[in-house]
């Protein structure tokens, strides 16, 4: 069976300077894949690149058996690729309702919309509760969780999350990790940045260990988790 | 004439034609963030847009279907021609400083009115523009001429359709959506090039029924025309908190009506008797841009830019 994604030999830079240097992965349906390493090692171009709002350079990148290198970003998330993008960027001055409804511009089916923003607000009760704020006005994992509502609301065939629980208080990331696994649990496919390694790791069922725009380390989130010069470099053990 | 009803009646019309200039600065500026300088020669060219139609019509026409007509004509050429410049001039140099749109704005400005000025037939006078065949009226103090009737209707209309349109339609969600955070847009599915291509052509709308109103109040459209008027109507988007639609229309009243005050009335104030007078507007309508931008930057309806958190 062939993956969900597939990446090979991915390059991406910025003017000369190659943020990405050829990385391989896949994303089997179903599987949850983190990609983990420090600042700077090219995980949000390697997400910003597939969602089609960085061309690369080279390498090809196959989704659901079509190639997705110079399709342009609005076109992507038509064939189910959904990215919750680093910092949640959501709309501050529309309301939450709005914002859901944005994740899902480009469905036609106003009942289905209508269930699944039902559904977001199943999933996080606080958005149904204010759903006629302004987002600007909710709290950073509020937002968090608006904007992976939001990116839910295209019924993706994967879903992407950058840096979900950066800058988040530890409630508020144990609650946004919860939901990732509750969200495993349903079937979801996702591709998970994460800074917390160690969460990110114990959710994963395939791990990619990056540093400067290389994949240095692959395997499941599990063998990562056990292994030395992870637990040295990125869970914080001596 | 100079009572205080009529002065504020005046600037009220005057302040009407700049808010419907001022949405197309301020529709561009808050998806793009570029200040489309060729504004004013948009206004201009649908201005004579209007009185190309109108004299393609055959003579001794009814104003009552002359008008409509001339509102399309002006409204193509003037859309037509914001589309173009968005898109051979403008886009090229999406990625570039901002200085580079800046300067080409002000180039595509200067070769509109030079291009009007040496293809038009006889316009390198104003040309004379035809008349509404009603009015003026009166009412108690306030005088009111056809010209101006048709802005204060004609304003009204155009300012609550665009809302109705920003707010509830799915193309004005995404204009939202846009402005707000154009890469996030495109992760929504929002073809952001096809939104800027939108807000272009309705600047380009809204200044065609300026420029056909201008045409209808002052009586002649002239290829220079667009220069003050564009400018002012950029310092109503500014003061009214460029972005914002609704500032950009009131920020069109309130300029209109200091405008007209200051013209009236503060050659009254000892020791300024030399300041009264049509040619200090402008100077007053600068005053208040500086005043603004000095004690309120924002603008009046702006919001300080806080909120990406």
């Amino acid at each position: 069976m062939t993956a969900l994604l597939e990446v090979e030999d991915l390059r991406v830079a910025y003017g000369k300077i190659e943020a990405v240097k050829g990385i391989s992965f896949s994303v089997e349906a179903g599987q949850v894949v983190t990609l983990i390493g420090t600042n700077g090692a090219g995980k949000t171009t390697t997400l910003r690149t597939l969602s089609g709002l960085l061309k690369p350079v080279g390498g090809k990148i196959l989704f659901d058996g079509k190639p997705l290198t110079g399709v342009p970003a609005h076109k992507i998330v038509a064939l189910g690729l959904a990215h919750s993008p680093e910092g949640r960027h959501i709309f501050p001055r529309l309301s939450i309702a709005e914002n859901l409804q944005l994740g899902a511009f480009l469905r036609k089916d106003k009942e289905g919309i209508e269930k699944d923003v039902q559904r977001a607000y199943d999933l996080f009760p606080i958005l149904g509760e204010r759903r006629k704020q302004a987002a600007g006005t909710l709290s950073g994992g509020e937002q968090q969780m608006l904007a992976m509502g939001r990116a839910l609301m295209s019924r993706p065939k994967l879903l992407m999350l950058d840096e979900p629980s950066m800058g988040l208080s530890p409630i508020m990331m144990q609650k946004i990790l919860a939901t990732i696994a509750e969200l495993k649990s349903q079937g979801t496919t996702i591709l998970l940045v994460e800074q917390n390694a160690q969460a990110a790791l114990s959710l994963a069922d395939q791990g990619h260990v990056m540093e400067v725009g290389s994949i240095v380390l692959s395997g499941t989130g599990q063998d990562l988790l056990h292994d030395e010069s992870v637990r040295k470099a990125y869970l914080g053990e001596d | 004439m100079n009572t205080l009803p009529q002065q504020l009646a005046n600037g009220l019309f005057l302040g009407s034609m700049y808010g419907l200039i001022a949405i197309g600065y301020t529709m561009v500026y808050g998806i793009v963030q570029l200040i489309n300088f060729a504004h004013g020669e948009i206004f201009m060219t649908g201005g004579f847009g209007a009185l190309t139609v109108y004299l393609a019509l055959p003579d001794g026409i009814s104003m009552w279907i002359a008008l409509p007509a001339m509102l399309v004509g002006g409204a193509l050429v003037a859309v037509l021609i914001a589309v173009g410049a968005e898109r051979f001039a403008y886009r090229p140099l999406r990625g570039a400083p901002r200085l580079a749109p800046l300067i080409t704005a002000i180039g595509l400005s200067l070769a509109l009115q030079q291009l009007v000025f040496n293809l038009y037939p006889n316009a390198k006078a104003a040309r004379v523009f035809p008349q509404l065949p009603f009015g003026p009226y009166h009412l108690g103090s306030v005088t009111v001429q056809s010209g101006d009737l048709f802005l204060i209707i004609a304003a009204p209309v155009c300012m609550a359709i665009l809302a109705f349109f920003v707010r509830l339609s799915r193309t004005g969600r995404a204009m939202q959506a846009t402005a707000q955070d154009p890469d996030t847009a495109q992760l929504m599915g929002i073809d952001t090039n096809r939104i800027i291509v939108i807000a272009f052509a309705i600047g380009g709308l809204f200044a065609a029924v300026a420029g056909t109103a201008y045409g209808l109040k002052y009586g002649s459209v002239s290829y220079d025309m667009g220069f003050l008027a564009g400018l002012k109507a950029f310092t109503a988007a500014v003061l009214g908190g460029i972005g914002n639609i609704y500032g950009a229309m009131l920020g069109g009243l309130v300029l209109g009506v200091a405008e007209a005050m200051a013209t009236a009335y503060i050659a009254d104030v000892p020791g300024m008797h030399q300041l009264g007078g049509q040619g200090w507007a402008p100077v007053w309508a600068f005053v208040l841009l500086i005043l603004v931008l000095l004690f309120r930057p924002q603008g009046l309806l702006g919001e300080r830019v806080a909120d990406r958190a």
